[in-house]
């Protein structure tokens, strides 16, 4: 590891410190996407990403993460555009805004005469407040303030055996070093309940985690289908067991310190692991319809940046927080590496070990931290997903404290 | 390099590390097998002979049950094991059709 591993965060008012200085243009309805993006898509920079919910109907999850992403450290002012008789309540939205002390700003297209009134007014404001943050103070800031989640997509057999426990190696040392570390999807450590709840920090925690994979197996069970898709298979998985044990080697051998659902921030460095998958009977369908609903989910329970590792070879990023990629295959590598931040597939051709990996990709989250583009932030990618669920709350002993 | 790799002691399945091609020549437990079709990157063979119904054990613990009799250095896949939690959905099996 780089003996230098401090770097400059940009201080909010709430105390808490990013890695950018972001400016969210959201659109609170598909019905002001457009907008949203002539807006957004101006500035031509990185420094604004788009976000936004595209469902009319209210949904306290779809509120819950928004509000949280739009207070994300990483996030310096935001421009909220709406359309005006959506469902989603900007008012509280602005105000939670407000009061985390970032600049804020709220267009609605009725009200303020159509598409062309209110992408001028916008894309005015969204000028000035580009100077104003400039001004964000900037302060030492070190691991142990840094929250880092994990996923793993595109996934082939060689996920499980290079770049994951890589990325398992990379998280016992940030977490050793104080981070927080999330990682998540229930539905992909079905199977392996009972060896996961032995590292639990608690007796109860064992018991919260070992129920919400029966919880992901009744529910994949359910919609009759797990989280495996047809490249996965290709790429040698053969069952959601298999992919299962490739994936919870990301969470590395750490104790667990806690079980959290999405949007909720962890309070203590440690490993948590997310419960992605809905209360109750399926409502709105799948847990997670895709890779990026579960980086959203990540980042609105605090990621600063995200490790996603692939195999047959997923090029996405993420608005808000950096995406470091972390290449399994040697193959999908040398086809795709414009798009890949690290090829662990070197440790299949005996060129490293798993330890090396794990080192280059701590060093790798310093570098990003301190400023450096990850590949996919290099490449424009800002993908935002974001749909219906439903959660009750997380249980008292599924957090540290208890 | 070794083209196949045992990820674990208790494994009835061996890693391909590297693809074989069709008609390569592997040694597999001291048995010079032929493989007649080529097997990519990260998928399974037989490490020795299993059972129908026999799990298939990678990484230690079992990924799965044998759906057939397998001889040991038979490419293991989606033909001849199956989950013993949630079936596995491919292309071809869209929608219940098996094509």
């Amino acid at each position: 590891m780089t003996n230098n591993s401090t770097f400059k965060g940009y201080l909010r008012q709430d105390g808490r410190k990013g890695i950018r200085n972001v400016i969210a243009v959201v659109y609170l309805v598909e019905c002001a996407h457009h907008v949203a993006r002539e807006i957004s898509s101006s500035f031509g920079g990185r420094q604004i990403h788009l976000i936004g919910f595209p469902g009319c109907y209210p949904n306290q999850y779809a509120d819950r993460i928004m509000n949280s992403i739009c207070t994300h450290p990483n996030v310096g002012a935001v421009l909220l555009v709406s359309l005006g008789c959506e469902s989603f309540n900007r008012n509280r939205l602005k105000d939670n805004i407000e009061k985390s002390g970032r600049p804020v700003h709220l267009v609605g297209i009725q009200k303020t005469g159509g598409t062309r009134k209110t992408i001028d007014e916008g894309k005015k404001w969204v000028s000035e407040t580009l100077e104003k943050i400039k001004a964000v103070p900037l302060v030492d800031m070190g691991l142990h303030e840094l929250s880092i989640g994990t996923i793993c997509g595109g996934s082939d057999a060689t996920s499980g055996i290079s770049a994951n426990p890589a990325v398992g190696r990379a998280f016992d040392t940030l977490v050793a070093k104080g981070a927080v570390c999330i990682f998540e999807e229930t539905g992909e450590m079905i199977g392996l309940e009972n060896m996961m709840s032995t590292r639990a920090r608690t007796p109860a925690l064992a018991g919260e985690l070992q129920k919400s994979v029966e919880k992901a197996a009744i529910y994949y069970s359910k919609m009759g289908h797990g989280s495996f898709a047809p490249g996965n298979a290709d790429g040698g998985l053969t069952t959601i067991e298999e992919k299962s044990m490739g994936a919870y080697s990301k969470s590395g051998n750490s104790l667990i310190t806690g079980l959290i659902k999405p949007g909720d921030i962890p309070a203590q460095g440690g490993l948590y692991l997310m419960d992605v998958v809905p209360d109750g009977e399926p409502v709105f369908g799948f847990p997670n319809i895709n890779d990026n609903a579960e980086i959203v989910e990540m980042i609105a329970s605090g990621s600063h940046l995200i490790l996603f590792t692939t195999g047959r070879g997923s090029v996405v990023g993420s608005a808000i927080s950096p995406v470091i990629k972390i290449c399994a295959n040697p193959e999908t590598y040398d086809r795709l590496s414009d798009d890949m931040d690290i090829n662990a597939g070197k440790i299949l051709n005996g060129h490293a070990t798993l330890d090396e990996v794990g080192d280059e990709i701590v060093n790798k989250v310093i570098w990003v931290a301190k400023g450096g583009q990850s590949c996919s932030e290099e490449l424009g990618h800002q993908e935002f997903i974001l749909t219906y669920k439903k959660f009750e709350p997380i249980g008292p002993s599924c957090l540290p404290g208890f | 390099m070794k083209k196949l790799i045992l990820l674990h002691v208790l494994d009835n399945v061996l890693i391909v590390r590297k693809s074989i091609e069709a008609g390569e020549q592997v040694v597999i437990n001291g048995n010079l097998l032929l493989f007649k079709k080529g097997i990519e990157v990260g998928h399974k063979v037989a490490a020795r002979d299993i059972q129908q119904g026999e799990q298939i054990i990678k990484y230690g613990i079992s990924i799965g049950s044998a759906t057939e009799n397998i001889s040991v250095g038979t490419h293991i896949h989606l033909h001849n094991m199956k989950s013993d939690y949630l079936p596995t959905y491919t292309l071809e099996k869209e929608f219940g059709n098996d094509k």
